[in-house]
């Protein structure tokens, strides 16, 4: 090693002598940018096996990797009336015992070959995803196709898991980072919406599951009627297609799976303040928002540009006052929190202590400021900093096979993403200021804040924001 | 550490509800399937480059990949918290902080609008060795970019001010209290090396630094520091991505250039560390579970002995039949998590492994459990197959690693890696040789030599008695 650093440096020095009279730069203002690059997306192959499962195949020959995911059509969404949390559940034991391979054998199984195979399921979808040297591939499918298809749900497994995710509810308890969210979520939906419940469910309703759960949630919902696969990578369609049929063809089902939609939650009428007392914090946690918009809200590319501008960049309103103006946080920002139905809309950081009021009263500030005429200026800095910085979203498989994810889940046309810059571009400060009145009310919002109740209470509620109470950490955790 | 921009609170709405996600189980072994896979013979690894320096001292490394149109600009200053002084600590990373804040050219606050409005991102990041810093732009932005970085490196102090230092100092105690006070758990990491490391070794304190050295950095200290070690010779400056050769090469003679020759650094000279008994430690959190670590001090970056520890982390920790994960989480469930790694750096390594305790159990019992495994790998290397898993996984994440172009795990800040600590900008072959070379009784070695039962850290996070 200390000789490769010798023979470098010698090469350097060598070359110190090339370099030839510098052209001093003009650094009056900034350098011009040049013509904007154009992204080409590669294009999606559409293919069907013999069962009708469709098949999405991206080629993306960089690295000799490939991904591959089936998308289910099923989430927390379809989580049954007092079954909270077992689409999450069902997602996560897939891979705890399947085909002929107990769970430790399918582990090695799978580790064995450099592969990574996940299990996952939000609100709107569930995933079993592979990721594997394309070298490797033939190996991974079946054990893929086992754990999708051929889950084997064993009791002792359920039970591990069980007792997994109930300690971790117990461990949210002690951080206000974990317990900010699901607060949050309780306060603005409440508990008998879906959305008022963390997806994996709660202490009572984990402690209910049975292996039968699982098993009916499976077969009723995880069925080629009902999902997609989707493949990137290094590949070709005529070599991997027989692979997928081989594996994934002979999957029967029952026909197209209905899904009962998740209602609108009614949205908020009056300001609240929920505190939730983590004594001792250093930090308190804090949500500002109700419910927001569904994913195919005709808003949509209207509140990138608005959320860009109030808390979705670094240079965003909310992050500028918060953080660098005052200090108070490491860092502030919002989201519209997009699903099937309307989710929420936030803002947050996690802000000192002694400054909970304060920073109150300065993303109050913002949420009303964004309501005023927005600037030319700030609508074009936000409108290229999405457009212009969307080739980095299709660098790897995972950021391309996340893309067409969202294609199937949300059922995006196919030119979606080759018309999302133009769509961008045509947001008008007309249409932000029409989103700004419906969609941010600072007047209705809950506020809730995770902290040291003592410390924080009194400057909280001399602010008169609205009806304040308190909300144990049982409570948002939903028990 | 590093200026995480929206990151961390973003994650945080994101993170919906705890759990959302399956926690796909850091998961463990299996004894009996067939085949032993062979292993996996993909093309071989090569990142190519073209390396020059200017006559100021900066490295300079150009790749070239023009599969997406963006350019990743990466600078490595070799400078972190091992070159601060007692009661100037976490100041490395406070003035990484201050280097977004504007510079002579670039007025304040212009360093993030400008590139937001070319569609760029940027960070920062600080280690106990290094400082580096991250922009990526459409390959438009270019030259951008490269006005940005070197007006910084050269320009910066011409508009410095206290008052920036003061904005920046607020930032950074609450990137502290965020991470470290309000984490749970969040201080056992600075007890551990406080511990693990002679209180004159600079490994002793922390990245993030002490809340009062953080109140006493002055105007004065970033003057000082930005003349001693921000000096083009101690940096080196990788340009990667949708590039011309010789067209980068001129933009980065045009702009940096100009930087001013500032003296060469020394070399930290830290004292010996060595740990010659066990010393334990309990401390208390506000957390519901008690938690174990348990920490060596192990080889250096790439010295021998430190690819074997990185494959024992994997063969203890790595996967649901790995030792410890399949006895403490998945047979016995006493624990709710364990995982055990070898953090490698400049002057010196550690290994750590750290447990917490199911509701009911102990991190005495954790321990014990520890203790008995790692006497196993003492008594008899690990399994074939044990070491093919690990190698075979560790061999498929170099390829996942050369999917990014930019941030802080692409391939431009990989090439300023190997530069900084091998000499060699693609080292990527060589480095994953060392863990293909490694046999099974390279693994017992290395529990054998580097993890003694009899020198080494022991520390207990426990609960908070209720008042």
């Amino acid at each position: 090693m200390i000789m490769r650093l010798v023979t470098v440096s010698l090469v350097c020095a060598a070359m110190v002598a090339a370099v030839t009279a510098q052209v001093r730069p003009d650094r009056s203002k900034p350098p011009a940018l040049g013509a904007t690059p154009k992204l080409t997306l590669p294009a999606i192959q559409k293919r069907a096996l013999s069962n009708g499962l469709p098949v999405w195949i991206v080629e993306a020959h960089e690295v000799p990797l490939v991904q591959v995911n089936l998308v289910v059509m099923a989430g927390a969404n379809d989580d049954p009336v007092g079954k909270f949390g077992v689409a999450s559940l069902t997602a996560a034991m897939l891979d705890e015992g399947a085909g002929r391979r107990d769970a430790l054998n399918l582990a090695d199984a799978v580790d064995v070959l450099g592969a990574d195979l996940s299990t996952t399921s939000s609100f709107d979808a569930s995933a079993v995803r592979l990721n594997v040297p394309v070298a490797q591939l033939a190996e991974a499918l079946p054990i893929m196709a086992d754990v999708a298809l051929r889950p084997t749900f064993p009791q002792n497994e359920l039970d591990r898991l069980r007792q997994e995710r109930l300690t971790a509810l117990i461990q949210a308890r002690d951080d206000p980072a974990s317990l900010v969210a699901p607060a949050f979520a309780r306060t603005v939906f409440g508990g008998t919406h879906r959305y008022g419940t963390s997806a994996a469910g709660t202490t009572n309703t984990l402690k209910g599951f049975t292996v039968a759960d699982l098993r009916a949630f499976h077969a009723a919902r995880y069925q080629p009627g009902n999902a997609t696969l989707i493949v990137v990578g290094d590949v070709r369609p005529a070599a991997v297609l027989p692979q997928l049929e081989k594996h994934f063809g002979t999957w029967t089902g029952k026909g197209p799976v209905a899904r009962t939609p998740v209602p609108v939650a009614p949205q908020l009428t009056d300001r609240q303040v929920v505190i939730v007392d983590v004594p001792g914090a250093a930090q308190s946690q804090v949500r500002i928002g109700w419910v927001g918009v569904a994913r195919s809200s005709p808003d949509y590319f209207t509140l990138q540009v608005l959320n860009t501008i109030l808390g979705g960049s670094f240079t965003s309103r909310l992050n500028q006052n918060l953080r660098e103006d005052h200090g108070y946080t490491y860092g502030a920002s919002s989201r519209f929190d997009m699903r099937l139905a309307p989710a929420s809309f936030a803002a947050g950081a996690g802000v000192q202590t002694d400054k909970t009021s304060e920073s109150l009263t300065e993303f109050f500030k913002e949420l009303e400021a964004i309501g005023k005429p927005i600037d030319a200026d700030e609508l074009t800095k936000a409108r290229n900093y999405i457009t212009l910085g969307l080739p980095s979203e299709f660098e790897t498989l995972s950021d391309l096979s996340g893309h067409l994810e969202e294609m199937v889940v949300y059922k995006l046309p196919d030119d979606y993403f080759n018309r999302y810059s133009a769509n961008i571009q045509a947001v008008t400060s007309a249409a932000l200021a029409k989103a700004a009145a419906s969609y941010i009310q600072p007047g209705k919002f809950a506020v809730v804040v995770v902290g040291d109740r003592k410390v924080i209470e009194t400057g909280v509620r001399a602010l008169k924001l609205g009806t304040a109470r308190t909300m144990t950490p049982a409570e948002a955790l939903g028990e | 550490m590093r200026r995480v921009k929206l990151a961390l609170p973003l994650s945080l709405l994101l993170a919906i509800p705890l759990l959302a996600q399956s926690p796909q189980a850091q998961s463990p072994p299996a004894q009996s399937p067939p085949a032993q896979s062979p292993p996996v013979q993909p093309p071989p690894l090569q990142v190519p480059y073209r390396q020059f320096r200017l006559a100021n001292g900066l490295t300079v490394i150009l790749h070239q990949d023009r599969s997406v149109p963006i350019v990743a600009v990466n600078v490595w200053y070799h400078v972190g918290s091992a070159n601060e002084r007692p009661g100037r600590t976490g100041f490395a990373h406070l003035f990484e902080h201050l280097m977004f804040e504007g510079s002579k050219n670039v007025k304040e606050g212009e360093f993030d609008t400008l590139l937001e409005a070319a569609g760029g991102n940027n960070n920062g990041s600080t280690t106990n060795d290094r400082t580096n810093y991250v922009i990526d732009v459409p390959s438009n932005a270019i030259e951008l970019a490269l006005f940005l970085e070197s007006d910084r490196m050269a320009y910066l102090l011409d508009t410095m001010t206290p008052e920036r230092v003061d904005g920046q100092r607020d930032v950074v105690k609450n990137e502290r209290r965020q991470s470290y006070e309000n984490a749970p758990y969040g201080m056992a990491s600075i007890e551990l090396d406080r511990m693990l490391w002679p209180a004159n070794h600079p490994y002793s304190w922390p990245v993030i630094g002490e809340m009062a050295d953080l109140t006493a950095a002055s105007h004065q200290d970033v003057v000082d520091f930005f003349r001693k070690y921000y000096a083009p010779s101690n940096a080196s400056l990788v340009v990667a991505g949708d590039i011309d050769f010789d067209n980068a090469r001129a933009l980065v003679e045009k702009y940096f250039g100009e930087v001013a020759v500032r003296p060469i650094v020394e070399p930290v000279a830290p004292p010996a560390a060595v740990l010659t008994d066990v010393k334990r430690k309990t401390i208390t959190d506000r957390v519901t579970l008690q938690r174990v670590y348990l920490s060596w001090l192990t080889p250096r970056f790439y010295a021998p002995g430190d690819a074997a520890l990185d494959v024992t982390g994997s063969v203890l920790s790595g996967g649901k039949n790995s030792r410890l994960y399949k006895r403490l989480v998945y047979d016995m469930q006493i624990a709710q998590d364990v995982s055990a790694f070898q953090a490698s750096a400049q002057l010196g390594s550690a290994f750590q492994i750290v447990a917490t305790a199911r509701p009911g159990h102990t991190a005495a019992e954790l321990q014990r459990v520890i203790d008995e495994e790692l006497d196993r790998l003492r008594t008899d290397p690990p399994t074939a197959r044990e070491v093919a898993r690990a190698v075979n996984q560790i061999r498929a994440s170099f390829y996942r690693r050369m999917e990014r172009l930019g941030g802080f795990s692409g391939k431009a800040d990989q090439l300023n890696a190997y530069f900084s600590v091998a000499g060699d900008p693609d080292y990527f072959a060589e480095d994953l040789a060392r863990y293909t070379a490694l046999t099974a009784s390279d693994i017992q070695a290395a529990v054998v030599n580097w993890l003694p039962k009899d020198r080494r850290v022991e520390l207990v996070v426990e609960p908070e008695t209720k008042k």
